[in-house]
């Protein structure tokens, strides 16, 4: 029998008022503001953006300080809000060759033209907790030096040039959005870009890191890491010309790994690609070695049944929104289910007594 | 329009997109009289990168973006599609595309294009010079058995 039963609104109301208390913390310390979120905790920041595939800091931030610092929330947040977006355009690609860099670092060539530039990175650091910041100071001050302003090409452009790495060859076929169309497999490359990069980061971490470990193994080099600023350029209908509309941060990476070759094609590397929004450089690593390890089939290698080479498996559980929808729900009022099992245990139960006795 | 005129137009919708809107509004605090053709509209543009960089392209996300049509009293429409959701940033921004296609083009050149590329230029050259100072500059060792 359905029983419906209403009740509740009060202890909600009373809940989320607390909630907002809670968030709100001691008032005697001073309200963070949304800028300062922004600002201070752009990491943060930019994995809201990413996984909740809106490029708006502001936004971010104000999702952030909403869901108290949990990101997963943020970001849910975030996807919820881009839905009541009207989608006025797709803009041009991105042409990352051209971005101004604030990083750039290559494994495979120590002396490259436009050299390894670290940027702003914890790579170095001692990971040893400052005190100092603890204690408000003087605003700290980049050191500059005169730049060159010389271009800073592409490192799988130097490989190219002798055939040795795959070619990335030009294409302006429409992709297919998964935000608009349902998932299907096999979703091809593009697709599969898009799932990753709006992917959970520590689940895409993973991954990679199982493949490092011999679960499909890739044989990845970091050939190149470049963080920075792109142009947004967008056809508008009004004007039948493109215009500059923005600029965003981005982190591209691509691996340079090992092929041994086929009957077709001569030996030569091959590429795994990453390219997230925001200065994000673990999740577009991350990103370019499950991109690599998922064309196992397109390459022509063995399927040895790691996790990291399934498109299935990983296409369907990188989303932390569907995972965390899914996960959660289960917390939520399953009266008349469980009431179902309780009878049916119940039965079983009795049934498995009356035969016993029939047998003593 | 001519091709010179397209590119000049690109060149200044541009700057006025990726203008900081507290700037614009301050480099531009009086609005010349005007009628909306399409009211400041906030939406999303689907942001696209390409495989390996210049393969194939794929869906990266969206960003939130402002757009505004407006027509002066004269007649000039101006079109405006900024990043964000500042819609006063929309509106200035389609206004000075309008009125740089009006005699009065010299003046805005003048007081609102010339200060935002000056300080778009600075912006990007503190950044970059910020970039060069933590390029790695490689030494050899001198190794033992060669001393």
């Amino acid at each position: 029998m359905y029983v419906a039963v209403k009740g509740g609104e009060r202890a909600i109301d009373n809940a989320h008022s607390w909630l907002a208390e809670e968030r709100r913390g001691d008032p005697a310390v001073p309200e963070l503001s949304v800028a300062q979120i922004r600002e201070q905790l752009a990491l943060a920041i930019n994995r809201v953006m990413a996984e909740g595939s809106l490029y708006d800091p502001d936004l971010a931030a104000l999702a952030i300080k909403q869901a108290r610092g949990d990101l997963i929330e943020a970001i849910f947040l975030i996807r919820a809000y881009r839905t009541t977006l009207p989608r006025l355009a797709a803009a041009n690609p991105v042409d990352t060759g051209a971005m101004a860099v604030d990083r750039r670092v290559s494994a495979t060539f120590k002396d490259l033209p436009g050299g390894q530039v670290l940027g702003p990175t914890f790579d170095y650091t001692h990971r040893l907790l400052d005190f100092a910041l603890m204690a408000e100071g003087a605003a700290p001050v980049a050191a500059t030096a005169p730049a060159d302003g010389a271009p800073v090409p592409r490192v799988t452009g130097f490989l190219n040039r002798d055939g040795l790495i795959e070619p990335a060859l030009p294409d302006d076929t429409p992709p297919p959005d998964l935000t608009r169309e349902p998932l299907e497999l096999p979703a091809g490359r593009p697709l599969r870009l898009q799932a990753i990069t709006r992917g959970d980061e520590g689940f895409i971490l993973s991954l990679a890191y199982s493949t490092q470990r011999g679960y499909g193994r890739t044989h990845a080099f970091v050939g190149e890491l470049r963080i920075g600023a792109v142009a947004v350029e967008c056809e508008i209908p009004e004007l039948g010309f493109a215009v500059e509309i923005g600029e965003i941060t981005v982190t591209e990476c691509e691996t340079v790994n090992q092929f041994k070759g086929s009957k077709t094609e001569p030996p030569q590397f091959t590429r795994g690609y990453g390219l997230v929004f925001g200065q994000t450089e673990r999740k577009a690593i991350a990103m370019a070695l499950v991109d690599r390890a998922l064309r196992w089939q397109e390459l022509g290698e063995d399927y040895v049944g790691a996790p990291a080479q399934d498109e299935e498996f990983v296409l369907s559980h990188c989303d932390n929104i569907q995972a965390t929808g899914f996960l959660e729900h289960i917390k939520l009022p399953h009266y008349v289910d469980f009431q179902a099992e309780l009878e049916l245990v119940r039965k079983l139960r009795r049934e498995a007594q009356t035969l016993q006795e029939a047998a003593e | 329009m001519t091709h010179t005129d397209t590119a000049a137009r690109k060149g200044w919708m541009g700057l006025l997109a990726k203008a900081p809107p507290a700037r614009l509004a301050a480099l531009m605090p009086d609005l010349p009289d005007h009628s909306l053709l399409r009211a400041p509209e906030i939406g999303a543009v689907m942001v696209r990168g390409r495989v390996g960089g210049t393969g194939a392209p794929f869906n990266l996300g969206e960003m939130t973006v402002t757009r505004c049509s407006v027509r002066l009293a004269c007649g000039t429409v101006g079109h405006a599609w900024v990043q964000g959701r500042d819609k006063a940033h929309a509106r200035r921004a389609a206004l000075a595309d309008a009125l740089m296609q009006t005699g009065r083009a010299a003046d805005v050149q003048a007081a609102v294009l010339h200060p935002l590329a000056a300080e778009a230029a600075a912006a990007r050259a503190a950044r970059s010079g910020k970039a060069a100072a933590t390029k790695v500059d490689f030494f050899t060792l001198v190794r033992g058995e060669d001393a």
